[in-house]
């Protein structure tokens, strides 16, 4: 779009001839002069939120629940999404997207888990964001009302940026990473909808304490709700599985779309 | 490092809007609770713009402050510290107004 005009693509009669050679591509009788400085007043990330919306609709037109799960390296993502794979195999469908910086170590342990998945490798990228996401989509072609978990890159900075279209956002801490984490990275625990604390059952050898840790989710994130859980003795777990369940849009009700963040 | 994805946004955003413009300034507000750290976004626009039509504009940034307002008490104030979001009144069920932001402002074509 001309920000002096507001004329976009669309309406651009010239946009048509661009590539004609004889004119500029936006060439039109009010053009900017040399040195004029143009008020543009778009976000930065403008294009990735476009994208996003788009998934988001895609899965909304399918009643899919898109699940955006985001924590440091090794809080247990995968593990929790292979014994998530295993219990729930012929209770709820669950199909994850797999995003790491190099290998498809991940996705073969949650295809052994008996789930449908689609690995994206972002090289020096360390962050998911809505084209990678998109492309996968298309490419798990998930079943209606069913969920699809993507798994972000190990990292609690970056993602917290980038919407990929998911209907929540899932953060993970485990019981050894500290009571301070929501301190320290509160960016990405104030974008939560759900925190949930991993590995409790290596509570007792580890000074983590989860009094604390749930203050400071209360005053970093209020909104979030906050679940515990052991993936290797089951504590918890079904406390997860309600809420994935309680969250697939059914034929009968609309999804919640995730209200996108204010500037 | 997400100061180059957030750079390269802002090469597309501004080609998009002006398509073969040589650019000479860009202006952005990068919001203090946006997670971007300036100086990495400084180091990251100049990688990102090399061989495009923003090689080597200036880009000023501006850092505007964190604004809340409480759900509670109605209070409208800027946090002293951007991680804990806490109004005077004690709640923490606070509403970010501003800070959050990450905008191309305007910039300047040659
Ligand atoms: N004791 C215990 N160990 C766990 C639990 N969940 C995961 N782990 C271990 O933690 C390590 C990392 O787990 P992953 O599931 O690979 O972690 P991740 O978050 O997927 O890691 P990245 O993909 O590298 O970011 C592995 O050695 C797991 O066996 C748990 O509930 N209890
Ligand atoms: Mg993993
Ligand atoms: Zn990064
Ligand atoms: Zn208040």
């Amino acid at each position: 779009m001309c920000a002096t005009c507001g004329c976009s693509p669309l309406s651009d009669p010239h946009q048509s001839h661009g590539s004609h050679g004889q004119h500029e591509p936006h060439e039109h009788p009010h053009d900017h002069r040399p040195g004029e400085e143009i008020t543009l007043e778009q976000k930065i990330l403008a294009k990735n939120d476009g994208l996003a919306q788009q998934n988001r609709a895609w899965l909304r037109d399918r009643g899919i629940l898109a699940v955006n799960l985001m924590s440091s390296p090794g809080s247990g993502k995968t593990t929790l999404l292979e014994r998530s794979g295993r219990d729930l195999a012929g209770r709820l469908p669950l199909s994850v997207i797999e995003g790491d910086q190099e290998t498809a170590l991940d996705a073969d342990r949650i295809r052994d888990a008996g789930c449908q998945v689609v690995q994206i490798n972002t090289g020096a990228g360390c962050h998911l964001d809505a084209a990678m996401v998109g492309g996968a989509l298309r490419a798990l072609y998930p079943p209606p009302n069913s969920v699809v978990i993507i798994e972000n890159v190990g990292n609690l900075v970056c993602p917290a940026l980038f919407d990929l279209g998911e209907a929540a956002r899932v953060v993970l801490a485990s019981v050894t990473e500290g009571t301070d984490k929501p301190l320290k990275y509160p960016q990405m625990f104030r974008s939560a909808d759900l925190v949930v604390v991993t590995k409790t059952d290596l509570g007792p050898y580890v000074d983590f304490d989860i009094s604390r840790f749930g203050a400071y989710i209360g005053q970093v994130s209020p909104q979030a709700m906050m679940i515990h859980l052991s993936a290797l003795d089951g504590t918890g777990l079904p406390l997860w599985y309600d809420w994935l369940s309680s969250r697939i849009p059914t034929a009968a009700t609309a999804p919640m779309p995730r209200v996108s963040t204010p500037d | 490092m997400h100061e180059l994805a957030i750079a390269e946004g802002l090469v597309d955003g501004v080609t998009e809007r002006l398509p073969g413009r040589k650019i000479t300034s860009v202006r952005v507000e990068i919001g203090a609770l946006s997670g971007v750290v300036p100086d990495a976004l400084r180091f990251c626009f100049a990688l990102a713009t090399e061989g495009t039509p923003l090689d080597g504009a200036d880009l000023e940034i501006s850092e505007p402050a964190a604004k809340c307002e409480c759900a509670d008490c109605g209070l409208a104030f800027e946090p002293e510290d951007g991680r804990i979001l806490l109004c005077p009144c004690g709640s923490a069920n606070v509403a970010v107004v501003s800070g959050q932001q990450l905008l191309i402002t305007s910039v300047k074509v040659a």
